[in-house]
């Protein structure tokens, strides 16, 4: 099953290594991975997304926390969460495709960013199923490029992860 | 005061209550070098391979409980290290390495002797840290120390950059430290204990398996009296030899792939399983599948981590080993129930039927010196009370199973790593921290020329280490699973071409004794921790070419399919 681990680590060179190395010093799955500076400067926010049994995720959960640079973490997929991607995708747009690709990124809710006379390039947010399915309704159109940003979530409601 | 970047390292050492210190200078480290000259506080111990130092801060670690502390320069005396590193790592083991680093702003441009030390080491250190300003120098080590001795203990590599320990700053060595991101859990949850006793006390057929951790956490005693009041049988992990003393009646040996058959059995028999700062580790569990399945298992461990990581528990306790037994031992004391003693005689006495089979015997009347002979003597010539020190290989897995530890930190060996080289510069940090007791290292003609340069810092620091050389002119278990699983293939595991180790004893300036018979055998012990006390004595006992280690657990089988001498 897949699941969004959120992590607080401090904003120090090298905490990011520590983590990724841990994946693949235990050959744990990296999904996707994305991580920033936070509204606390000393602080860093990285989501992770992984895939494992039960047993598995429990001791990447354990080993993150293990890990110093971490200060706190939280699987998001245990409780109601918001999940969150970016997609930038550049598609041809010459002919019939011109209007239908204009229609698809109207019903996905996604907008149109950059124009020539031979492309659109367009911005999509959503769950990754989202996002998916609009990649899937193109397919009759050629895509030139497709940028994900990885998932980012939140937990719903007042529970928050912070110090 | 303002006081160099160098000096600053050399005070906060000091500040932490370093005595010893275990290095190799070079480029990067000069400035810290030059202030250890400038002081006399701290003793530097020059080894002869950076390998060598850290296996040295290593075996004082594990000898006395206090952090090992080694320095060496930057690229090849950080990367000769790693292997030190990851020993200590593997066996949770607290060590502060300094490397050296280039000047900062030579960073990332391949200078001379420069590696990614912070980089190399991440995988097998507890933490590290690469100091950016000399401000932060002081901070950092306490950090360090913190870090590595505290919760689960193991190394941290500090990386300090030439310039840094040039450049001044106010020396001011923090108190206490704290950090948000780091807070091990040392007590353990009260609820959690009375449910294990609840459990434990409901047993027929109790089985108390304890590894390293109680070492490590001093325990030694809390778990003696857990187990003499519990009065249930008792096995060691190779991690874990002399937390409990192995001449008591309830001890029934090490289990594991080279344990006893009473051990083994008794695990795979066990309904209840008290697992104590111990980590289910492969070599220990055999066939997980199979991995006692009538038990119920309770699990004492100060990382959450080890915690069903293997083996599924039913009652887990994250927290130091010896809080959580200290609180064990008052409940238990308190509470009146105690295992049912009918049910406690048909499991001992199920047990005595295993111990019968006396599965560590071998050829006491051969014409060869017999390695187990020669342990055995030891045993006797040092009283029992001797630190060994032991290298890796067959060598290895006969002084655990004969030496017969009754106290804790007497036995140094490299047990989840397995590094050959270990015993020799281990044997001699032992030594640095007991000048005055008997050090044995037990080894063999492999194992012994992977770090035999350490002879030469033996003399000049006057570390009289007893060295037993198990030479069989094999690397004994390779062989023994070439022998079993190759069809006798020996594929370069004949080591018959080796140095005359008398000679070169003596050259190094140490008393070389060569014993093929095995009626001088325990002479030459004698002499080694009597007539020659004083002095590096090796001993090179020309043993039995192609004796086994029995008994035997074959990979993928369980801890009851065993095979016997």
């Amino acid at each position: 099953m897949k699941h969004i681990i959120s992590i607080l680590l401090e904003n120090e060179s090298g905490a990011l290594s520590r983590v990724a190395g841990l994946f693949s010093a235990r050959a744990y799955n990296i999904e996707s991975l994305t991580v920033a500076p936070t509204d606390d400067e000393t602080l860093s926010r990285m989501t992770l997304v992984t895939s494992g049994t039960e047993e598995i995720v429990e001791q990447i959960m354990k080993q993150l926390n293990k890990l110093v640079d971490v200060v706190k973490l939280i699987d998001l997929t245990e409780s109601g969460h918001i999940e969150r991607e970016l997609m930038l995708a550049k598609v041809q747009a010459t002919g019939n495709a011109r209007s239908e690709v204009k229609r698809l990124a109207d019903i996905f809710r996604g907008s149109i960013i950059d124009v020539t006379d031979t492309t659109y390039t367009i911005e999509m947010t959503g769950k990754g199923d989202k996002l998916n399915a609009f990649l899937t309704a193109l397919s009759s159109i050629t895509i030139y490029e497709v940028v994900r940003s990885g998932a980012i979530g939140i937990c719903r409601g007042e529970k928050s992860l912070s110090l | 005061m303002e006081l160099t970047g160098a000096e600053i390292v050399v005070q906060s050492l000091i500040e932490e209550g370093v005595e010893h210190l275990f290095g190799y200078p070079g480029g990067a480290v000069l400035h810290i070098y030059d202030a250890i000259h400038r002081q006399d506080k701290l003793q530097h111990i020059l080894v002869r391979h950076e390998q060598g130092a850290t296996h040295a801060a290593d075996g004082y670690a594990r000898s006395t409980g206090k952090p090992g502390v080694v320095l060496v320069t930057s690229g090849p005396g950080a990367t000769n290290a790693v292997t030190g590193i990851a020993t200590a790592y593997m066996d949770s083991i607290p060590m502060v390495v300094l490397t050296g680093q280039v000047p900062k702003p030579l960073i990332g441009n391949d200078a001379f002797q420069e590696v990614d030390s912070v980089g190399i080491t991440r995988p097998v250190v507890k933490h590290n840290f690469l100091i950016e300003n000399v401000e932060d120098i002081a901070t950092t080590i306490k950090k360090a120390f913190y870090v590595a001795t505290t919760g689960r203990p193991g190394p941290v590599v500090v990386d300090i950059p030439k310039d840094i320990t040039a450049a001044k700053a106010v020396f001011s060595y923090p108190r206490e430290i704290k950090m948000r991101s780091y807070n091990p859990t040392v007590k353990g949850h009260p609820g959690q204990i009375k449910k294990a006793l609840d459990i434990i006390l409901s047993a027929k057929r109790p089985m108390i398996y304890t590894g390293g951790g109680v070492i490590l956490s001093n325990a030694s005693e809390a778990l003696t009296e857990f187990a003499r009041t519990l009065g249930a049988p008792i096995t060691n992990t190779l991690m874990g030899l002399g937390a409990y003393p192995a001449s008591d009646k309830q001890f029934v040996g090490m289990l594991g792939m080279h344990g006893t058959y009473e051990a083994n059995m008794a695990m795979h028999n066990c309904d209840v399983l008290i697992a104590i700062g111990a980590r289910f580790d492969d070599r220990v569990t055999g066939n997980l599948e199979k991995f006692c399945p009538d038990a119920r298992i309770v699990h004492v461990d100060v990382d959450p981590a080890s915690i069903s990581k293997n083996v599924k528990v039913d009652v887990p306790i994250v927290g130091d080993v010896k809080q959580v037994m200290d609180g064990l031992n008052k409940l238990l004391a308190a509470d009146k129930r105690h295992l049912e003693a009918g049910a406690m005689e048909s499991w001992w006495q199920q047990i005595e039927e295993w111990r019968a089979q006396d599965c560590l015997k071998y050829d006491r009347d051969s014409d060869t010196i017999k390695p187990q002979y020669v342990v055995e003597q030891l045993h006797e010539a040092t009283k029992g009370d001797a630190f060994v020190a032991s290298d890796v290989g067959q060598h290895q897995m006969f002084a655990a199973q004969f030496y017969g530890f009754d106290k804790p930190r007497r036995w140094i060996n490299s047990g989840g790593l397995g590094t050959m080289g270990f015993g020799l510069p281990a044997a001699m940090g032992v030594q640095v921290a007991f000048p005055d007791e008997t050090v044995a290292c037990i080894t063999g003609e492999g194992s012994i020329q992977m770090c035999i340069q350490e002879l030469a810092t033996c003399l000049q620091y006057g570390l009289p280490v007893k060295i037993i050389n198990l030479n069989n002119g094999y690397l004994g278990m390779v062989r023994q699973w070439q022998e079993f699983f190759y069809d006798k293939r020996y594929a370069n595991s004949v080591m018959d071409v080796h140095p005359d180790f008398v000679a070169l004893a003596e050259a190094y300036g140490h008393v070389g004794i060569r014993i093929d018979k095995p009626e001088d055998v325990r002479k030459a012990l004698d002499d080694a921790v009597g007539k020659y006390k004083d002095r590096l004595v090796f001993l090179d006992f020309v043993i039995d070419r192609e004796e086994n280690v029995y008994p035997m657990i074959p990979a993928g089988a369980g801890l009851n399919e065993m095979i016997l001498v």
